[in-house]
């Protein structure tokens, strides 16, 4: 076992793992922030997105000791200050951007990232970038909705519901 | 995964030395060695992560106007990087797997790997690029030796990739959506001195060079020098995804897709 350190969510966290530990079963299992889903267990699905010194990363694709020392952001820091929803997260539910939920963590991760490095993004941008992101209720269209509505822009040209 | 140790070297001599373990195993971004490791198919006794190396990183501009990248240099930095000065690498690096996998993903991981259907052999190839590892440089052309298999000896790195930067190049990719790797793609680079054609993802022997296109590109560089030209279908990769006759047809319209996009 190794002691491994990283900041989540902006608290200093610890603990020992093995070598083969993914971030995702630390996260979950050490730190039990189960908010992060693990899917396909594969780095197809994306319900395990996590940022990793501000990049989103498949936490089920990286060891634990390779976010020693790093800044890492999961869903649960996602909310506002006073636990009420983020930009993000509440454009997910006005717009009907997720139905099981399942894939959620990952989609929100992914849009913060995004928005991130493109605060406006185009349709097309966005289905782009969520090509690492499925979902197996919504249709996109909703999800792509939401995050055209977090980034401040009209929804109404978007495809159908 | 089986248990394994893990090592973090922060320079590339230390990194040899902890590679130098029996059965001890490089890790890049891990992109496809941690689902290889996930399944068993690989039992590594240490892991020794490359990516906390400063100089595996980034992307250099030599005098000569050439790129140096860093063999732990992610697919993300290489495509933002890279831009304004090799468009068509920049393209590549921005359309592998997807954006987390490219926020991990590494250069030198994907050159050693040489999966049959990665996009990175097929840059490295079409360019003449020359693969610099711990303890010599090999070019593209003697580094590539069949699927999964490259010049590499056990525990040697890759430190650095160089580009030559050609008059104009294309990527052209038939995306098997699934995978995100290439179906057939094809990365045309036209220099001074000649034409080179490279082709991933189509023959069973790996990323290749396409001499015969090359040639009639080198009489005409036009489409249609490439109108009589077939591929033998015999070597291709043949899968429920294609046949082998639709990857050798693939390879014949990607090339030309490349030619038209570099008038």
């Amino acid at each position: 076992m190794t002691q491994v350190s990283m900041t989540v969510n902006g608290k200093s966290v610890s603990g020992d793992v093995e070598g083969r530990t993914l971030l995702s079963s630390f996260l979950r299992e050490h730190l039990s922030l189960t908010g992060t889903h693990v899917g396909c267990d594969t780095a197809q699905c994306g319900a395990c997105v996590v940022h990793v010194n501000g990049e989103a990363v498949k936490s089920c694709n990286m060891l634990a000791l390779e976010a020693n020392g790093a800044d890492v952001g999961t869903i649960e820091g996602q909310a506002n200050a006073d636990g009420s929803l983020n930009v993000i997260q509440q454009a997910f539910q006005d717009h009907h951007g997720l139905q099981c939920g399942f894939c959620t963590p990952g989609m929100v991760m992914s849009a913060a990232a995004l928005l991130k490095e493109n605060p406006r993004p185009t349709e097309s941008e966005i289905r782009k970038y969520l090509e690492g992101n499925l979902c197996r209720c919504t249709g996109y269209h909703n999800i792509v909705k939401a995050i055209m509505a977090a980034s401040g822009q009209d929804v109404s040209s978007i495809a159908a519901e | 995964m089986y248990s394994f140790e893990f090592e973090k070297p922060s320079t590339i001599a230390d990194a040899v030395a902890a590679l130098g373990a029996e059965d001890a195993q490089a890790l890049g971004g891990g992109q496809t060695l941690i689902p290889t490791l996930k399944q068993r198919l690989a039992a590594p006794t240490t892991l020794v992560s490359l990516s906390s190396i400063p100089e595996m990183q980034g992307v250099c501009v030599e005098d000569d106007g050439s790129l140096a990248i860093g063999g732990a240099t992610t697919h993300a930095t290489v495509a933002a990087e890279t831009a304004d000065k090799y468009a068509a690498l920049s393209d590549l690096a921005g359309h592998i797997g997807d954006p987390a996998v490219r926020n991990r993903g590494t250069i030198g991981g994907s050159l050693a790997n040489n999966d049959p259907a990665a996009c990175y052999p097929a840059a490295a190839l079409g360019s003449g690029a020359t693969i610099i590892t711990n303890n010599r440089s090999v070019s593209a052309d003697d580094f590539f030796q069949g699927m999964f298999t490259t010049a590499l000896d056990e525990g040697e790195i890759i430190t650095t990739v160089h580009f030559p930067i050609p008059q104009a190049a294309s990527y052209q990719k038939f995306l098997q959506p699934a995978s995100r790797f290439a179906l057939v793609g094809v990365f045309l680079a036209r220099f001074a001195d000649g034409v080179r054609v490279a082709v991933t993802g189509a023959s069973e022997d790996g990323v290749f060079r396409w001499s015969e296109a090359e040639e009639a590109l080198n009489k005409e560089f036009r489409p249609d020098a490439l109108m009589d030209l077939k591929i033998n279908p015999m070597n291709m990769i043949g899968d429920l995804h294609g046949s082998k006759e639709y990857r050798a047809h693939l390879v014949g319209v990607m090339t030309k897709r490349a030619v038209e996009a570099c008038i």
